[in-house]
């Protein structure tokens, strides 16, 4: 367990070494892929317990818009505080709309998920103080007095993206080994038996949704800060479909999963982008059909066939 | 064993190579990055017009073949490349595009963005990336309201005008005008253009009634609900910012329930269509161009030719989108032109700035002051007509402009405020 803890902090230092020499645009789209990867993180969560919402991106909006609100109503661009308000607003929405979630499974989680970040994208879109569906500018964040400029502008939500990286993926992956961890899969599995186990079932999801929840709004928190620009959209069903797509791509398997996913759907994407303008979305489409046909468990489950000896 | 691998990498590497091979660009050309809707449902009307302008006009420039001013060679004698980007994807998205198109791809400049989230988004890359960035055709005023920015311009004129100028129309043409009604998507461009057009429309008549106003879902396609409400309270002009797939089928579901028998349309972005919908649209109605553009466009050589060029080429006349795309590349050429002319070799991004500042050029549509937003932002005089078929064609009657001065705010006044304040300092004829 020591081992992985120094494994992911050793590799978030060797991203912070590598950030000081990668050029913007990779900075830039890796920010925003460790962002998805962080909300992902939280979907895993929830998807191995066998409940797949399509409504994080009520979370990852509400964060967004948390920092974009109070950098211009409380005047603080402090990074951390940003954050960290994002955070605590979406365990608090979460807290009182999880207390309803939790009682449904399937189909029927996924669409009251999805409805609910439906209602947050209808009210953003009417509030013309907020810009409506074009959204507003979030201030340039600081840290402790420390002012990006320039060159080193992209820099700062990078280092706090990869900071959060760590710390959330040190916490999933030790989770996924903890009693409540595995309870996930056993929730999947046979509720019965686990309540006979003496566990509740309810507080099990309820917990889950609570970390996925603080985890998107993380997510969100980190994208605006970084973007500079919020817009109603990252609650549209589109946008938690897009981190449906990355769980599937990366794999549930394993914490490390939902940021490989992340970082191959941003470069997919943005190559497919520059190199045919017209279809790229079949290119990602394709995409999808392949590592669904051949990789039934995600990208990850390429790093398991080689350490466990499978054959390829 | 060996075989078939050798054969499927051997495949591969083949498919990567021609997918990664690029054409060839020499050390002198001018790069341009493009970026227009290429997919979804602003692709259509808008993207896909303003591609095909952009295709034509920088081929036509790589061959000097344009009338002067503009007969110099590519940019400054450099032949452009143009990179084009689909804007899909959100604000955010083209965020990330913009810094591979200016780190990734080295492009010189940056002419593009329809929808306003992109435009509001984009500039605060471009001033960190110092490079200059031309939106063509997004909208909102509040790109250089709520910031002041050095690299960016926008040559197109903002949305303000659309709605002010379409309210002192209707007050022309119904002289006992008693009620408006709207209906407008529900999102910031439908909610800010019916604001902006009751608004100027109640400093101009304070008396005036609004039986309804409906905010549809964009891309709804079905109507009929609205169309009910449109026609029990019923009104003199229903207002309309609808646009694309959304506009056709209001216009057919509404004329095959007789909604504009007794109401006249007034459709702000109607020019998009008038030649797609030429069947559809019915006769009186109201068309705006969001300038002087398409039909509304004055008689000049630039835009003989253009018309010429566009419709032999694309088969059809070209529409507000194509012209805003055409003036955006023309104004960042005469502005980089201009600079060359006070330096020796090619101006730098500063040098370009400074030309482009204040700038006042001929477009296809007529005169381009760069006027507003410190220098950055364009004004232009703003036309509507009434849709009519002339020998079976589509043409406008009843066609009256309204002079920049008229239906654009002064500089530092932000524009809801100003039509708030009902419109002071407005120099009408």
């Amino acid at each position: 367990m020591k081992y992985a803890t120094t494994m992911i902090i050793g590799a978030g230092i060797a991203l912070l070494a590598a950030g000081l020499f990668m050029p913007g645009w990779l900075t830039f789209l890796l920010t925003l892929a460790f962002a998805k990867g962080l909300v992902v993180m939280g979907l895993l969560l929830l998807m191995r317990a066998g409940l797949v919402s399509f409504g994080q991106g009520l979370y990852y909006c509400l964060g967004a818009y948390c920092v974009g609100i109070a950098g211009d109503y409380f005047e603080t661009q402090n990074a951390l505080l940003l954050i960290l308000l994002a955070v605590v607003v979406c365990v608090a929405l979460a807290a009182v709309i999880g207390l309803l979630l939790c009682r449904y499974r399937d189909i029927f989680f996924a669409m009251f998920s999805m409805a609910f970040s439906m209602i947050l994208y209808g009210v953003l879109v009417k509030s013309s103080a907020f810009g409506s569906s074009d959204g507003f500018n979030v201030k340039p964040p600081l840290l402790f007095g420390w002012t990006p400029t320039g060159e080193s502008g992209p820099f700062l939500a990078y280092g706090l993206a990869v900071v959060a990286l760590v710390g959330v993926g040190i916490f999933v992956w030790r989770y996924l080994r903890s009693p409540m961890g595995y309870a996930g899969e056993a929730v999947r599995e046979n509720e019965i038996r686990v309540e006979y186990l003496g566990a509740s079932v309810r507080r099990i999801i309820y917990t889950k949704y609570l970390l996925a929840a603080a985890m998107a709004g993380l997510g969100g928190g980190i994208t605006a800060l970084a973007a500079g620009h919020i817009d109603p959209e990252m609650a549209y069903w589109t946008t938690s479909g897009e981190f449906v797509f990355i769980a599937l791509m990366g794999g549930v398997g394993h914490a490390a999963g939902p940021v490989i996913g992340a970082v191959l759907f941003e470069l997919l994407r943005t190559y497919a982008f520059q190199i045919s303008p017209y279809t790229w979305q079949m290119i990602l489409g394709i995409s999808l059909l392949v590592i669904i046909l051949y990789l039934p468990k995600g990208v990850w489950s390429l790093v398991e066939r080689v350490t466990k000896g499978k054959p390829l | 064993m060996l075989i078939p691998f050798a054969k499927k990498s051997a495949l591969v590497g083949l498919l990567v190579a021609s997918a990664v091979a690029q054409p060839v660009i020499a050390a002198d050309d001018y790069k341009l990055g493009l970026v227009t809707f290429l997919s979804g449902g602003a692709a259509g009307p808008f993207g896909v017009p303003a591609q095909n302008a952009a295709n034509l006009v920088l081929e036509t420039l790589n061959e000097g073949a344009l009338p002067a001013p503009y007969n110099v060679k590519g940019i400054n004698g450099r032949t452009i490349k143009p990179i084009y980007v689909d804007e899909a994807g959100g604000a955010t998205k083209q965020s990330s595009e913009y810094r591979n198109l200016v780190e990734r791809q080295g492009v010189d400049a940056v002419v593009g963005y329809i929808s306003s989230g992109d435009c509001l988004a984009v500039p605060a890359v471009a001033e960190e990336l110092k490079t200059l960035t031309v939106l063509f055709d997004c909208g909102t005023p509040r790109v250089f309201e709520d910031n002041s920015f050095k690299y960016v311009f926008r040559t197109g004129p903002t949305t303000t005008m659309d709605s002010v100028a379409a309210s002192y129309y209707i007050k022309d043409i119904f002289p006992n005008l008693k009620a408006v009604s709207g209906i407008n998507q529900n999102y910031s461009f439908g909610h800010e253009s019916w604001a902006d057009f009751y608004g100027s429309l109640k400093g101009l008549q304070s008396d005036i009634v609004v039986p309804t106003k409906q905010f549809p879902k964009i891309y709804a396609g079905q109507y009929g609900a609205e169309i009910s409400a449109l026609m029990v309270n019923s009104a003199d002009v229903i207002h309309s910012s609808f646009w694309g797939g959304d506009m056709e089928a209001f216009l057919l579901q509404g004329a095959a329930r007789g909604l504009f028998e007794d109401q006249t349309a007034l459709l702000t972005t109607g020019e998009s269509a008038m030649y797609r919908l030429s069947d559809q649209i019915p006769e009186g109605t109201i068309l705006g161009g969001r300038g002087p553009f398409g039909i509304y466009a004055p008689d000049n050589a630039l835009n003989r030719w253009f018309r010429d060029a566009y419709s032999k080429r694309y088969g059809t006349q070209p529409t507000y989108p194509a012209y805003k795309m055409v003036q955006g590349i023309l104004g960042l050429k005469l502005a980089t032109e201009q600079a060359a002319a006070k330096v020796s070799g090619q101006p730098t991004t500063e040098d370009v700035v400074s030309a482009f500042e204040y700038l006042e050029y001929e477009g296809p549509g007529g005169k381009v002051s760069m006027n507003m937003g410190k220098g950055h932002q364009a004004s232009m005089e703003m036309v509507y007509g009434r849709y009519a078929l002339k020998d079976g064609k589509p043409a406008v009657t009843d066609v009256r402009r309204y002079a920049a001065e008229c239906v654009n705010p002064s500089d530092d006044m932000p524009a809801n405020e100003w039509i708030e304040k009902g419109m002071p300092g407005a120099k009408c004829n």
